[in-house]
């Protein structure tokens, strides 16, 4: 009787988990409302992950529970199975945290000898480059905004600041955070498409959100422009098509502002 | 006094303004015209290059008496080590930070220039 339900449970959770794994996300990375709502796209996409993770683990600890009393090898095994999955993944995590951590702290090191404060802005430093570029680096209460010379030279003033509403929004919201799991997950499990798959729409979608961010301060038309002037900068000035997840999605985040 | 960042910062640029090595003592009187002109003491500026060697980004000879220290790689290289994390395009392609936006195809581009254009000659 025991056994029945166990082994019921372990069914249904594989099921899930099954689910979870190829025709959800599917569905999902497909639809089209996720450009409209990316703050519930993001938190499905985390469910769905986190979920997915959790039903398969569960489902081998239901089974190897129902399969003990039968047979304690077999049983053992797939107990073993579960606790190596969880294993796996929990340290696959870790160790992208500490390694990401590591390079950034070099990055920042790096930034503090280079870069001058932006005269006006806290936490904003400028880089003296020709190139047009602007990202953030997070680091708990030090976060920094960086902009290069060429970025400054290229926007009015009006773009500028919806490009730092963007980036500044990327670093209040701690996008870094999911990305960080949805990469450690992507790098756990590389033979996966669809942690693949997840991992670049997660990248898009806090695009989005920082763009929804910028949209609160900027008008549409000049967070575009600014979209577009830095997308569309000439070799010199290193735009390049980039191989960035969320890069060649520049034109679609365009296309939602004026299309 | 100027904070340990700051001095850092002064130390590097000597360095990389330099032709050859430079031992804590030629360091001295350049960093203190740049820290308003105090005095700094010898031993400030040696914990500097400690710090900045343990970072990896001054090397030491230690045959030199006083030790000489040389930066491990130019100002130039470092903003394009800066610029290679940036931009994404490593090895490791999901880089550590989150720029603003990649580039896009020339014909994307042109697409999309033109789109603003008409939108800024209707509104």
């Amino acid at each position: 009787m025991m056994t029945a339900s166990l082994l019921a449970v372990a069914g249904a959770l594989g099921a899930l988990a099954a689910v979870l794994a190829a025709p959800v996300p599917i569905a999902l990375a497909r639809s089209d409302w996720p450009t409209r709502a990316p703050a519930r796209a993001l938190l499905l996409w985390q469910a769905i992950a986190l979920a997915g993770g959790l039903s398969m683990i569960g489902s081998l600890v239901a089974a190897g529970f129902a399969l003990v009393p039968f047979d304690a090898i077999v049983g053992g095994i797939v107990f073993g199975a579960a606790i190596a999955l969880a294993g796996y993944l929990l340290g696959h995590l870790a160790v992208t945290i500490v390694v990401i951590a590591r390079s950034r702290r070099r990055h920042r090191a790096l930034l503090d000898l280079l870069t001058a404060p932006h005269p006006t802005r806290a936490g904003t430093v400028i880089l003296e480059d020709s190139a047009a570029l602007a990202y953030c680096l997070p680091r708990g209460g030090r976060s920094l905004t960086v902009l290069s010379r060429g970025l400054l030279d290229r926007l009015g003033h009006d773009e500028l600041a919806a490009v730092i509403a963007h980036e500044r929004a990327h670093l209040e919201q701690r996008h870094d955070i999911v990305l960080v799991a949805f990469r450690a997950w992507h790098s756990a499990l590389p033979w996966f498409p669809i942690a693949h798959r997840a991992a670049d729409e997660v990248a898009v979608l806090v695009e989005l959100l920082a763009d929804d961010r910028a949209r609160r301060v900027s008008s549409d038309h000049v967070l575009a422009r600014a979209i577009v002037a830095v997308a569309t900068v000439d070799v010199d000035g290193i735009a390049r098509v980039s191989r960035h997840p969320a890069a060649p999605r520049g034109r679609d985040r365009v296309l939602r502002l004026v299309g | 006094m100027a904070n340990l960042g700051q001095l850092e910062r002064a130390v590097m640029q000597t360095l990389w303004d330099a032709d050859g090595a430079l031992s804590a003592y030629d360091v001295l009187p350049r960093v203190s015209a740049v820290d308003g002109g105090k005095k700094l003491a010898a031993t400030t500026v040696l914990t500097v290059l400690a710090r900045l060697e343990k970072k990896g980004l001054v090397r030491a000879d230690r045959r030199a008496r006083p030790h000489h220290y040389l930066p491990t790689a130019s100002r130039a290289d470092h903003v394009a080590e800066l610029l290679h994390e940036a931009l994404g395009d490593g090895a490791d392609r999901h880089a550590v930070l989150e720029r603003f936006v990649g580039g896009v195809s020339a014909a994307d581009a042109a697409v999309l220039r033109d789109l603003l254009d008409r939108r800024t000659e209707t509104g």
